[in-house]
């Protein structure tokens, strides 16, 4: 971000607050990008001649008499595929000094694909993980995020899902990213022998908060180069996406507009959505698959940003602490992948979509069971069978450490049927019993 | 002359216009940003600043851009040519812009001015004709799409003469006629209208009298829809409103359906892009794509062409409806139309209600339902507009603004619960809270005696007390343990359980159960009475809980059985078989 010898230098800002300043100034466009006092900035709103910027990395030591200057175009991302196996900032700087990437300067935060030219997703990604694959398979093209606690291992499992897509890329974006995380991520991606196939742009909590608002638009910007221009198969990491939202709501506070539910922006579904719509199959056969991380405070998901985030998403993943096996679990009552009706039962085996139903009945059948006996009631014969099934399912197929092929999961989940249950309780269509049932 | 502007201030997708001329509320102007010009409407005139709301990203706009004021309202383009089309909310076509992202001021022609259509005159010189006339038609798709007096003239007029029968643009005068005066008007077959008034042609809108089948059973049976009724699906996110909405789009007896994808996603358009195509009407055997017209503002997309899609949408429905057709209008959701009204009225600083929403959202929703009716035209025909939005209730809780306001203006309620969608009981539609206020209407009462059985609304309501009676037995079995109540409240909680299974639920990707027609609908829903009306003898609370399971499996067995098929009677032939077995009281 250089000055050029033709850019107006503003001298004299009118008012200062803790993360936008207002000045006058002429000629200015919307949503383009400043220097203030050597901070980035960006237009936020133009009245007249006073002119608000947000000041990225926070206001603190400006002064009325800081030097503005205008850079007279949006934040834009050099890109190549030069891109790969390298970190950076939220500004798309690279970190620890390395040479700045050559390529094609591109306005982050660009146009929307036209609905029309979208293609459906019907590609699986396998991860693994039953959870996942057997209660809520993912498919290219879909954007998902984990509901987790804050003390959940969130983080490990998604670079676990990560590793196991088989994407061309994966970029990761970290919005108050710990450096631990962050170097955890590194890490395991090194270990993988992945790095050439990753892109990151990490915000630690170490930078300023505001800085976030810039690191999914310049993810996404990273991806559509790749899935776009080069047809791969993109896989985008967004972590953690409550900071975010919550660095929205900082700026738009400061901009005095008025709150909605939860002290939110009341455009943060337009917000989100912008991000998140960014998920896509193409034509040309590359896709963006988006999975992201919204922290919940204890687990509320009637919250406005998972609120919000669940209506925009193609369903969500709980990550659920479950005491009887000790395990954290995929939850599977609160878990939806929408996409999955595309795949299961058609790119997997037939038996799928109603195993997976029966699987979470039964699991639903055992809850019931619990509670009674939580209550002091006795429990029927079928209620203790109920239960011990719970027990099986929750260790062999909802644990977040389970490896294991689809068919493999299908394969445990009739053992367990036909170890704990009878054909009727487990009312499958007739057709598949005769199939599949385990004598 | 046209009135003009410079942009004296931009608030995100606001912009303040300082205008040389007079300027009128809602009015449409263009803001020059470089060598595009974006849509945008006044929705706020301050002495000579118009606040217009801009249908595009306003980034890179600076005062002193020039801005040209067009005189008119936001129009929606009606002509043949409407069906199968797939529209943004300004009616942009949008298989016609080239290239993968929609650049900014992106303007297609919502009509192909091009072909041909096969003109069929109905009306001839001397005719007394009024803004609405059938004029002549042609033929669009399967439709016999009428060409009408365009709606804005108001007042008589006189034909003077109608084009004979042949091939026409649809720009080509087809008629001419003349008003009192003797002032003589050329009629074409394309006529504009401003989206956000109602369209009022025709001589009166009786209350609804026919029931618009939808293949749900759930709906169907338990909470019908009337043919130019209303109604609204409110539920929390994952439980099933989309799916159910496109279930209804396929299956439900309309001439015509405009669906309206408002702030929602796009891989969700694409399923309809991609599957309607190839799927049949199973009761015309045309393909669905042939009676369909989809306006697609996705929620990435500008948020104030957001509110204008709904409009769009209801506009183009009201001009089907015209033609004495049955329209279908959905709308997947209301709540993210009144979250960008929520937005633009946060920019303009106004005062705001509950929860940050504009004061007169209630009366903006309840004010859009009313565009829905049946109405007879001025040639004594019907035609009618069904509405079915859906509302995403933040957090789940139907006490928020926009249900609440939604629950004023519409008949029916489809509430979904987050508990039966937890527990796989889709459609998660509630029994207990959901409600059609038209099995109270005499009027549809009677024509479901006709067209089902003398004396059908009772039944409904018996069933509905059955699954009442069946919750208050498990909320009791519940407090007391499944010993501590007599085996009676067990029966009674399962033949509620029976209903629920055998009727609510369905499942909307099995080839044959996702669309259930009404006939077998009497049959599965009496038959499931039957077993009701007995009072069986059991041991103990587990056999009774075994009998009801394995009931409730052979019925769910017939209801993925092909209709009359063998499979079918014999599922139903054990059924009956378990039903004599077991012993009666």
């Amino acid at each position: 971000m250089t000055t050029r010898a033709f850019q107006k230098v503003y001298t004299k800002i009118d008012n200062i607050t803790k993360a936008t300043v207002t000045l006058k100034a002429s000629g200015v466009g919307n949503d383009e990008l400043a220097t203030v006092g050597g901070k980035l900035a960006q237009v936020v709103k133009i009245m007249g001649e006073n002119v608000t910027l947000q000041v990225f990395a926070g206001t603190e030591g400006l002064k009325t008499d800081s030097e503005v200057v205008f850079h007279g175009e949006p934040p834009k991302l050099k890109v190549s595929d030069n891109l790969a196996g390298r970190f950076f900032n939220a500004y798309g700087e690279p970190l620890e000094g390395g040479e700045q990437i050559e390529g094609e300067a591109r306005e982050i935060g660009g146009p929307t694909v036209n609905p029309f030219k979208r293609k459906q997703p019907s590609e699986l990604i396998a991860t693994g993980i039953a959870g996942i694959d057997l209660n809520n398979t993912i498919v290219s093209g879909q954007k998902i995020p984990f509901f987790a606690d804050p003390d959940q291992p969130y983080n490990a499992v998604m670079a676990n899902v990560a590793l196991r897509a088989k994407a061309d890329k994966i970029i990761l974006g970290g919005m108050g990213l710990t450096n631990d995380d962050f170097l955890y991520f590194k890490q395991v991606f090194e270990n993988a022998g992945a790095l050439d196939r990753i892109v990151s742009f990490v915000n630690t909590t170490e930078n300023p908060p505001v800085e976030r608002l810039l690191v999914p638009d310049m993810a996404l910007t990273a991806a559509e180069y790749f899935a776009v221009d080069k047809g791969e198969k993109v896989l985008v990491l967004l972590t953690d996406m409550t900071l975010y939202a919550d660095a929205l709501a900082i700026v738009s506070n400061r901009m005095d507009q008025i709150p909605s539910k939860d002290s939110m922006p009341g455009s943060l579904y337009s917000d989100l959505a912008k991000i998140y719509e960014k998920a896509v199959q193409l034509p040309n056969g590359g896709s963006i698959t988006l999975i992201a991380v919204t922290t919940l405070s204890g687990g509320d998901i009637t919250h406005a940003i998972p609120d919000n985030t669940g209506y925009i998403t193609e369903g969500q993943l709980f990550l659920r602490n479950d005491s009887d096996t000790g395990k954290v679990i995929v939850d599977p009552f609160r878990s939806l992948s929408r996409l999955k009706q595309l795949v299961i039962g058609k790119k997997t085996r037939e038996d799928h979509p109603q195993v997976m139903n029966a699987c979470v009945r039964l699991y639903a059948d055992a809850a019931n069971a619990k509670t009674k006996l939580e209550n002091g009631f006795d429990l029927s014969d079928y209620d203790e069978r109920a239960l011990k099934f719970a027990h099986d399912y929750s260790e062999k197929l909802l644990a977040i450490d389970v490896n294991i092929e689809i068919e493999q999961m299908l394969d445990t989940a009739w053992t367990l049927f036909s170890k704990y249950f009878t054909r009727e309780e487990v009312a499958i269509k007739a057709e598949l019993i005769e199939k599949y049932w385990k004598a | 002359m046209k009135t003009t502007g410079l942009v004296k201030g931009i608030i995100s997708n606001i912009v303040i216009v300082n205008a040389d001329g007079a300027v009128g509320q809602n009015e449409i102007c263009f803001v020059h940003c470089g060598d595009t010009k974006m849509m945008a409407e006044v929705i706020k005139v301050v002495g000579d600043d118009a606040y217009v709301q801009v249908y595009d990203s306003t980034r890179g706009l600076k005062v002193g851009d020039k801005v040209e004021f067009e005189g008119h309202m936001l129009e929606a383009t009606l002509a043949p040519g409407l069906l199968s089309q797939n529209y943004d909310g300004l009616q942009n076509d949008l298989a016609k812009m080239d290239g993968l992202f929609i650049e900014r001021g992106s303007v297609t022609e919502p009509l192909d001015f091009e072909k041909k259509w096969a003109f069929k005159p109905l009306a001839k010189a001397g005719d007394k004709v009024s803004a609405a006339s059938w004029l002549g038609e042609v033929q669009e798709q399967w439709v016999a799409h009428k060409i009408m007096v365009p709606f804005i003239m108001t007042g008589n007029y006189t034909v003077k003469s109608v084009a004979e029968a042949g091939e026409y643009k649809v720009t080509d005068t087809i008629a001419v006629v003349a008003d009192v005066d003797g002032n003589e008007y050329n009629i074409t077959m394309v006529q504009k209208w401003p989206v956000k008034q109602a369209v009022r042609c025709y001589t009166e809108k009786p209350r609804p009298s026919r029931v618009m089948e939808t293949g749900v059973r759930a709906i169907d049976t338990f909470n019908p829809l009337a043919e130019g009724g209303t109604g609204f699906i409110p539920g929390p996110f994952g439980a099933g409103k989309t799916v159910l909405q496109h279930a209804i789009s396929k299956q439900a007896d309309a001439d015509v359906i405009i669906i309206v994808a408002c702030g929602e996603r796009a891989n969700e358009v694409v399923e309809i892009f991609a599957e309607f195509p190839e799927l049949t009407d199973p009761r015309t055997g045309h393909k669905l794509m042939e009676r369909t017209i989809i306006i697609c503002n996705t929620s990435n997309m500008p948020v104030a062409a957001r509110e204008a899609s709904v409009y769009t949408g209801m506009t183009i429905g009201e001009y089907y409806r015209s033609m004495g057709l049955k329209v279908l209008v959905m709308a997947d959701s209301t709540s993210r139309w009144a979250q960008a009204l929520r937005e633009m009225s946060n920019r303009l600083e106004e005062l705001p209600g509950q929860d940050a929403f504009p004061m007169d959202l209630s009366a903006i929703i309840s004010n859009f339902y009313s565009r829905a009716g049946l109405v007879k035209l001025t040639n004594g025909e019907t035609g009618s507009v069904t509405f079915l939005g859906t509302v995403s209730p933040a957090g789940g809780n139907l006490k928020e603004p926009v249900t609440e306001s939604t629950k004023k203006a519409a008949r029916c309620f489809y509430a979904l619960s987050q508990g039966r969608a937890d527990s796989k009981r889709y459609p998660a539609i509630d029994p207990i809270d959901s409600y059609s206020k038209y099995l109270e209407y005499p009027e549809i009462r009677s024509y479901l005696d006709e067209k089902i059985e003398k004396d059908w609304v009772d039944l409904v309501y018996e069933g509905k007390t059955i699954v009442q009676r069946g919750k208050e037995a498990n909320d009791q079995i519940n407090i007391l343990g499944d010993d501590g109540v007599p085996v009676d409240y067990h029966e009674r909680f399962w033949k509620g359980e029976l209903i629920d299974f055998v009727i609510l639920q369905q499942d909307a990707f099995d080839d044959i159960d996702a669309n259930c027609p009404l006939e077998r609908q009497k049959m599965m829903y009496e038959l499931v009475l039957d077993v009701c009306h007995n009072d069986f003898e059991f041991d103990d609370f587990e056999a009774c809980s075994h009998f009801f399971k394995s009931l409730i499996n052979l019925f769910r067995q017939m209801n993925y059985a092909e209709w009359n098929s063998e499979k079918f009677f014999d599922y139903k032939a054990q059924i009956e078989n378990m039903v004599n077995q077991q012993p009666h009281k």
